[in-house]
Order: C-alpha cells, then sequence, then structure tokens
C-alpha cells in the first residue's frame, strides 16, 4: 500500500489484491456485455465469466454452483436472508432467533421483521462473546423459523460454536443462517458441514471488490427459498433482481480461487504477527485486556482494552501512522459506545477504551514491530494525561468516586 | 474527521499538563465528566492573594477534542482574575479550535471544570 501507513483495519474492509485487480480489468471496457443478453455474444461471455465465478466461490465454500446467489454486498445478503426467510415461512411461524452481538445489518433487518408482525429474541453472551447454547436450544419454539447467528464477530473476531448451533437447529428443525462476513476466505468455512442453510457473505473482506456479495441458499435436503426483496427483471433465479455486477463479481470469483490456496497459509502468518502484537502490550503496558474469547477467534484480530485510556484520543496519538478502529463511543455516529464489548459485559469505560487491530494479507512483521512503540508510547502518553490513571495509581477506588455525569 | 491546526496543536502539545495540591487554600479544583461516558476533565487553578490566576494545570482521559479543550482553557485561565475567569464561554472555545458539532460537549466540560475550580476556590476561602 502506499506510503508508510499501516493498516491494521482489515475487518472493516480488506484491500484489492492486484491478481483480483488484473482478473477484473477486461471487464470494464473489453467485455461490456450485460450477463442477462442472451441474443449476443458480449451477452454470452458476460454469463459464462459469471458462471465461472460463481463456481469459484461455490467452491470456497463447497457448495454448488446453484446455491450462490449474488449481491451488491454483505448487508444485502442479510437482509435478503432474514426478510425473505420471514416472508416466504410465515405460514410455519413468525420467530427469529439472534444475538445481541450480531452485526447492524442483521438487528436492523430483526428490527424491521419485528415491526412487520414478527417476534425477535435476542441471546445475550457470554464474557467471552459465545452463545450459550442452551439459552438458544431452550429458545427456539414451534413459532421459530430461523437462528441467525454470525460466523465471526467484527469487533472482536470471537468465531460461535457452529457446528453445535447447526446441530440445534437440526434436531429442532429450523433453518440457520450465518452473517459469515468476516470468516469466509480467512478460516474453513463450509455450511453444509456445519449445518448452515443460508450464508451471507462479501468480497471486500477477502481482498475482492466493494461493492459484490453472496448469500448462499441450500437447494437440498431441506430446500430454502427465500422471498426476493428486490423486485425487477427475476435474476439469480428470481431470488435477486437488477444487472449483475460482472468486473465485481469476476473479482469476487479470483478472490475466492486465492483464498482458497492460501488462507491456511495467511492464517498461520497472522496468528503469529496478532500473538505477537497481543503479548508486547501485555508486557510493556499494566492494565491491559483483550476483548472476547481468546481461543474461539479468529486468527487475524484482536481486540484490545488500555485501561483508563480514551480509545479516540489514543487513536489520535498514532493515527498518522497506524490505521485501527475503536469501541469509542467518540467513533461512533450513535455516540454510544461498542453494543458488541457492552454485551460481553465489559464497563462502558473499558468500551471506550478499546482499539481493535485487524490484520491482513498484506501485513508486514515490521509493521507489526513498529506498531509495538507507537501504540505503547501513545498509551504511555495518554496515561500521563488522564487523571483516572493518576487517581488508579495512588490507589484511589474509582468505583467510590462521585462522578459528575453529564 | 479531519481536525483544525490549533486543536491538532493543542493535542500534540498540551499545555500545561499536570497536578495542582488540592490541599492547598490556593488551589481550585474541577473534575467534571465520568469514565463511563468517556471523558473525565480534572482542571486545577491556583491563585494569588491579589485573586489573580497565576497557574493552572488539567488532566483529562477523553477524546482529542476533550484534551485539546482543557489545554486551551488553562492557557486562557493564566493571568485572569476570578470574576473574568468565570466568563469564558463554551462556544469561546467551540470557535477557538473549530469543533465540529459532535464534539461540542467537550467545551462544554472546559466550561463547566472552570466554573467548579472557581466554586471550590472560593468555598476553600469562605468566598
Amino acid at each position: 500500500m502506499e506510503n508508510n501507513l499501516i493498516y491494521f483495519d482489515n475487518n472493516s474492509t480488506t484491500p484489492c489484491d492486484p491478481r483480483v485487480v488484473d482478473t477484473m480489468l477486461p471487464w470494464f471496457y473489453q467485455n461490456p456485455g450485460n450477463a442477462a443478453s442472451r441474443s449476443h455474444a458480449f451477452g454470452w461471455k458476460a454469463e459464462e465469466a459469471v458462471d465461472y465465478a460463481r463456481g469459484q466461490v461455490a467452491d470456497l465454500i463447497s457448495v454448488e454452483s446453484k446455491e450462490i446467489i449474488f449481491t451488491s454486498g454483505a448487508t444485502e445478503a442479510n437482509n435478503l436472508a432474514i426478510k425473505g426467510v420471514f416472508e416466504m415461512y410465515a405460514r410455519k411461524g413468525n420467530h427469529i432467533i439472534t444475538l445481541t452481538t450480531e452485526h447492524k445489518a442483521v438487528l436492523d433487518a430483526c428490527d424491521k421483521v419485528e415491526k412487520l408482525g414478527g417476534d425477535v429474541t435476542y441471546l445475550s453472551v457470554d464474557r467471552e462473546g459465545l452463545v450459550d447454547l442452551k439459552a438458544l436450544e431452550d429458545a427456539i419454539t414451534d413459532k421459530t423459523v430461523l437462528v441467525s447467528i454470525m460466523w465471526a464477530n467484527n469487533e472482536t473476531g470471537v468465531i460461535q460454536p457452529m457446528k453445535e448451533i447447526g446441530e440445534i437447529c437440526a434436531r429442532k428443525g429450523v433453518l440457520f443462517f450465518s452473517d459469515a462476513t468476516q470468516a469466509v476466505g480467512k478460516i474453513p468455512v463450509d455450511p453444509k458441514a456445519t449445518g448452515v442453510h443460508l450464508m451471507a457473505f462479501t468480497a471486500h473482506k477477502m481482498y475482492g471488490p466493494k461493492g459484490v456479495g453472496a448469500l448462499f441458499v441450500n437447494r437440498k435436503k431441506p430446500r430454502v427459498k427465500v422471498v426476493a426483496q428486490m423486485d425487477g427483471g427475476g435474476h439469480e433465479r428470481g431470488m435477486r433482481s437488477g444487472t449483475l455486477n460482472v468486473t465485481g463479481i469476476v473479482g469476487f470469483g479470483k478472490a475466492a480461487e486465492i483464498a482458497k490456496e492460501e488462507m491456511e497459509a495467511d492464517a498461520k502468518r497472522l496468528v503469529v504477527l496478532r500473538d505477537k502484537l497481543e503479548r508486547a502490550f501485555e508486557e510493556r503496558l499494566e492494565e491491559v485486556y483483550v476483548n472476547g474469547s481468546r481461543t474461539s477467534r479468529m486468527p487475524h484480530v484482536t481486540n484490545i482494552s488500555f485501561k483508563h485510556v480514551e480509545g479516540e484520543g489514543l487513536m489520535m496519538t498514532f493515527n498518522e501512522n497506524i490505521a485501527v478502529s475503536s469501541g469509542s463511543a467518540c467513533t461512533s455516529s450513535s455516540l454510544e459506545p461498542s453494543y458488541v464489548l457492552i454485551a460481553l459485559g465489559l464497563g462502558d469505560d473499558l468500551a471506550h477504551s478499546s482499539i481493535r487491530f485487524s490484520l491482513g494479507r498484506f501485513t508486514k512483521e515490521e509493521e507489526i514491530d513498529r506498531a509495538i512503540d507507537l501504540v505503547a508510547n501513545g498509551v504511555t502518553h495518554m496515561r500521563d494525561l488522564s487523571p483516572i490513571w493518576e487517581m488508579y495509581k495512588e490507589g484511589v477506588d474509582l468505583d467510590s468516586v462521585q462522578w459528575q455525569e453529564h | 474527521m479531519a481536525y483544525s491546526e490549533k486543536l491538532l496543536d493543542h493535542f500534540k502539545n498540551p499545555k500545561n499538563v499536570g497536578t495542582l495540591d488540592k490541599s492547598k487554600k490556593s488551589v481550585g479544583t474541577g473534575l467534571v465528566g465520568a469514565p463511563e461516558c468517556g471523558d473525565v476533565m480534572r482542571l486545577q487553578i491556583k491563585v494569588s492573594e491579589e485573586g489573580v490566576i497565576e497557574d493552572a494545570k488539567f488532566k483529562t482521559f477523553g477524546c482529542g477534542s476533550a484534551i485539546a479543550s482543557s489545554s486551551l482553557a488553562t492557557e486562557w485561565l493564566k493571568g485572569k482574575n476570578l470574576d473574568e475567569a468565570s466568563t469564558i464561554d463554551n462556544m469561546d472555545i467551540v470557535e477557538e479550535l473549530a469543533l465540529p458539532p459532535v464534539k461540542i460537549h467537550c467545551s462544554v466540560l472546559a466550561e463547566d471544570a472552570i466554573k467548579m475550580a472557581i466554586k471550590d476556590y472560593r468555598e476553600k476561602n469562605g468566598q
């Protein structure tokens, strides 16, 4: 990437792999066809390219080509799955179960379902960020049509016990949908072997382009259907109308092919770098907390709270050199600290102090070493400025202080 | 979000960071905000016998705007008498640092801290 800026925000989006860009280029100008044009060679060629890419994407997650519905991204795929199942299975029931730590695309789609007369149960997670399987099983009723649980969390990288959830859903006869945006292309994801019937994911989290994603919809045993949420020309087997983003889909396919080849090696390398980063902070600084499970976790992510330092302020000490994100309220449009971290049982103060480091395929060890120094110095600087750090050091019980909340 | 040069300068080179002895009669302390809200500001003034603020110190837990607002406040306080100091308005801070709308509360916090420090000093000295 250009300049010296270290990019540790790969959970927000990944850079498009140059090999993906090269594959996409001919599909802007040389091959301009609409994949739905049946009457000329431009259209046939585009359709062929889409079919090939569909195969590459399907192959990455070990499903059939016909089970891939291309969308504009994971947000649309999440919406299509949740609202589409709710509408399709209205005669069976109106109940959906999900987690409080899901992505907003899932939570807001569930919110819409509630407005349309549905019932949604939001299960809490434990300190590690993991679902309580017993609570899930108990929450399923004869009205439940869908369980929606993300594969890996975007903020913490925590991976849910997918196989166990799949078994519960199979036993109870309910559909299992997963937002696997953060997992696909980075760890092995096999929905069929896991009992997942629908799954959303996107290209731009796996070194592909922005603006293209997919919904996997299981075709056999059980045959799953969703009601289209976008009406039009009946593309994508009637489930998602709209001219296919041929260029993007070609890139998505290439990204999937590369991921299949390289994700194991990437993960092996990144887990070492991530652990090095984490360990360095724990050794050099006091009051450092890693948020969420450290065992059931994505290899490239760590979410750390540096206590008594506010996240946005801390980021400002190094954001000319490192790009990360924070669960601090100051970085969110809602002015509330991260609801995901709060759901893990962190106090608001620790949520305000959190920084997410998400590494990627292009992260170099030398960047980790530089980041360790820059961040550790930033934390020390901010603690020197922090009255609550001073009070903590003096042994003041911060819980007993009468704060002037505003 | 792009911040103004002045804000960035106060953030990178904060003025008057430190702690005054709060047990002294000549020192007034204002502590506002809460860790749960993501900002805590402590502002202290040292007042001469003539009633002039001869020193001001701060420590702030918060975002860049909160730190810059408190640094600026301490600069403005020095050399003022208590009545003059009481007139510092949060909107003056907003204007000086070009704070974006979502950060206006940082300036309010600084104004509250100033008022609380003055009040603390006055109470200590029976004024």
